[in-house]
């Protein structure tokens, strides 16, 4: 049960699926335990072959698990499949769903007669969703003419058929350029914030993606969770210094002073520092400061006014989600060859994510305040 | 930079929230339907997946040459066979109506068969198995879909035939001969409806296990001559191909007056037999749906990932 003696969203304990294939089985999930509240927003976030995958279809009912029980809403997903597929929906990315032959309004009516919507309250529905996915000028166009985009923004829509409390999306976003999957995102979070009480599942290998969306998330590889916190609690595993890079107008024996502060850890000049003439002939430097907590930055700000510094940027780094899982498994995202008997469709690799202006394993540089 | 816009989505034209449908107090309270509530979505189930099939009709005029010219040249074919053997004139018509029947039995091994297999592959097949209708409302609806679209072609393979060939029908029974058509393409489509579980079940090979099939039931069905002079053969093809049993009742029905070769049983008879393999083919269709599905979840079927 939640905090509110509602069940969980999602109850997850000891779940293990072993696939057998030849030469010899693959353990796809090796004893997951999960909980998810009800209005939660959970990420899976791991590799191809991480098992995510596996974890969604058997919360769907699409697939037994070889030992151990998950609960949607309370519900057994082995033995309440019909209460299940009443509540929930999915949408995975790539998806090629339907019937190229029909228009995209006929598609969606065609699924919302599945879910048994009146024939003319589903086309009713059908219409709002396709004004709410912005489709409207596809909105007779033939399904096998769509765009990768407009065909996932029509999934998406088609997910939303039935007003589900729990939403499965699998990679939604895969493939996507960035202002589809932005939208993409967009309607994830429109539609939960429609009801208090709507939980999703994202499973995806875009870092960026997870930290922006979820308010937890699972790390899996391998078939186990190796951590599961907020967004923020994952990078405290790897950063236990707040760092931050100032661009300075004149540095002249700053750096000195800097290092005497109190909770300055370190200040050293970039390396990459910008020391070329600019259009205004303004010379500026780069300065990598590390403090034992954000508090520490007052003392710094007035240090420099001191000197005589002008602060011109400051921007903080923080570690991505991806540091946390080279932390938690000594490899990136897409350093593991062996590791494709799961979501073995996908040929992205994480980095450079339709949407998003972020790369991965670097530590992500989020401009908070500029100051000049 | 935050990657996502934090601008609402606007509100749908009616005004409403899109994003909001039938509001319900729970989770649990929207997973309890009442009986009519599981009717209703069955049914509609029926006409949802009816509908891309009798669209496609309107849409995809191929057909006509596919569906309807290259069949009538295959009719056409023992028509003048009989013709140069000089057959009695009822032999004409007996080819006629198996030509139109083709239409069925093309449309059962090729689009209910195949289908549950080709849904899968498409993505389509998880999505029904997430929904919370009964599988057999699927089927129920491609059946349905499949029996308009075929009935407008076997219509036109008739009329045209008939027009062309100067067939001259004689029935006595037309309320049983409508009966032993509308028998004959429920127990073909009942059978495509296990085909196409089992097709589902054993993947490709049930494929290539159809196309084995086809000649083969082609032949002993008697589309192109009575199946009384397959003898021994015969009398096992009525016992179990709903084809075989369905176009010999009608043939005796729609040419009353001619003379029928023997050995085979009354269109009464036939009827009773149709009536049963209904039954058979639809138990055990669900029997078979529900196998189906218990080991794709067990094996990871559903979906071409098997993931």
């Amino acid at each position: 049960m939640s905090g509110t003696d509602q069940p969980l969203a999602i109850d997850v304990r000891g779940i293990r699926r072993v696939y057998n294939v030849k030469p010899k089985p693959v353990v796809a999930l090796d004893g997951v335990d999960l909980q998810v509240e009800p209005g939660e927003f959970f990420g899976l976030l791991g590799p191809n072959g991480a098992g995510k995958t596996t974890l969604i279809k058997i919360l769907t009912t699409l697939l037994l698990p070889s030992e151990g029980e998950a609960r949607i809403f309370g519900f057994d997903v082995q033995r309440q499949t019909k209460q299940i597929r009443r509540i929930m929906n999915m949408v995975a990315g790539g998806e090629q769903s339907g019937y190229g032959i029909l228009t995209v309004r006929e598609q969606l009516w065609m699924f919302s007669q599945f879910y048994g919507l009146p024939s003319r309250d589903g086309w009713n529905r059908v219409d709002e969703l396709i004004d709410a996915v912005g489709m409207q000028d596809q909105r007779t166009q033939r399904v096998s003419t769509l765009s990768t985009g407009q065909r996932q923004k029509m999934n998406f829509a088609r997910g939303l058929l039935n007003d589900p409390w729990i939403f499965f999306l699998d990679e939604p976003t895969l493939g996507l350029d960035v202002s589809a999957a932005r939208s993409v995102r967009e309607l994830m979070l429109a539609w939960k914030a429609a009801v208090p009480g709507r939980t999703i599942l994202l499973t995806t290998h875009y870092m960026a993606e997870a930290d922006e969306l979820c308010d937890r998330i699972a790390i899996v590889d391998h078939g186990r969770i190796l951590a599961l916190g907020t967004p923020d609690e994952l990078k405290r595993r790897v950063q236990r210094e707040s760092v931050f890079r100032i661009e300075l107008d004149r540095l002249e024996g700053a750096l000195g002073a800097l290092r005497r502060l109190p909770g300055v850890v370190s200040a050293t000049q970039a390396a990459d520092a910008d020391l070329s003439e600019g259009p205004s002939s303004r010379q500026t430097i780069e300065v990598n400061l590390a403090l034992v907590d954000d508090a520490a930055l007052g003392g710094v700000v007035g240090a420099l006014a001191g000197l005589g510094a002008r602060i011109l940027a400051l921007r903080k780094s923080e570690p991505s989600l991806e540091d946390v899982f080279v932390e938690l498994v000594g490899r990136g995202f897409d350093e593991d060859k062996d590791a494709d008997h799961d979501e073995s469709h996908h040929g992205d690799n994480g980095r450079g994510h339709p949407g998003t202006s972020v790369g991965t394993h670097e530590a992500r540089e989020r401009e908070e305040e500029v100051v000049a | 930079m935050s990657i996502l816009r934090t601008t609402p989505k606007r509100p749908s034209v009616s005004g409403r929230n899109p994003f909001v449908y039938r509001p319900t107090a729970s989770p649990q309270a929207a997973a309890e339907w009442t009986r009519r509530q599981i009717a209703m979505t069955n049914l509609r189930t029926v006409v949802g997946r009816a509908y891309p099939r009798v669209t496609g009709l309107f849409r995809e005029k191929s057909w006509v040459f596919f569906e309807i010219l290259l069949p009538f040249l295959s009719t056409s074919a023992f028509v003048f066979v009989y013709r140069a053997l000089q057959a009695p004139p009822q032999y004409i018509g007996f080819v006629v109506l198996g030509g139109a029947m083709t239409a069925f039995w093309l449309n059962v091994i090729w689009m209910m068969a195949q289908q549950l297999w080709w849904e899968k592959s498409q993505g389509n097949l998880e999505l029904y198995f997430a929904a919370p209708m009964h599988i057999m409302a699927v089927l129920f609806g491609m059946a349905f879909g499949g029996f308009v679209m075929s009935s407008t072609r076997a219509a036109a393979v008739l009329i045209i035939a008939t027009a062309v060939y100067g067939v001259t029908f004689s029935v006595d029974q037309w309320a049983l001969l409508i009966g032993v058509f509308l028998l004959t393409l429920a127990a073909l489509y009942g059978l495509g409806m296990l085909l196409a579980s089992l097709f589902l079940m054993w993947g490709r090979e049930a494929w290539h296990l159809t196309q084995l099939l086809v000649e083969p039931v082609y032949f002993v069905s008697g589309l192109n001559f009575p199946i009384a002079r397959l003898g021994v053969l015969g009398s096992v093809a009525i016992s179990i191909l709903p084809l075989a049993v369905g176009l010999d009742a009608m043939r005796q029905l729609a040419f009353a007056g001619a003379a029928y070769p023997i050995g085979t049983p009354s269109p009464l008879v036939e009827a009773a037999i149709l009536v049963v393999m209904v039954v058979v083919f639809l138990v055990l269709s669900r029997w078979a749906l529900a196998v189906l599905e218990r080991r794709a979840r067990q094996e990871g079927r559903l979906s071409v990932r098997w993931q």
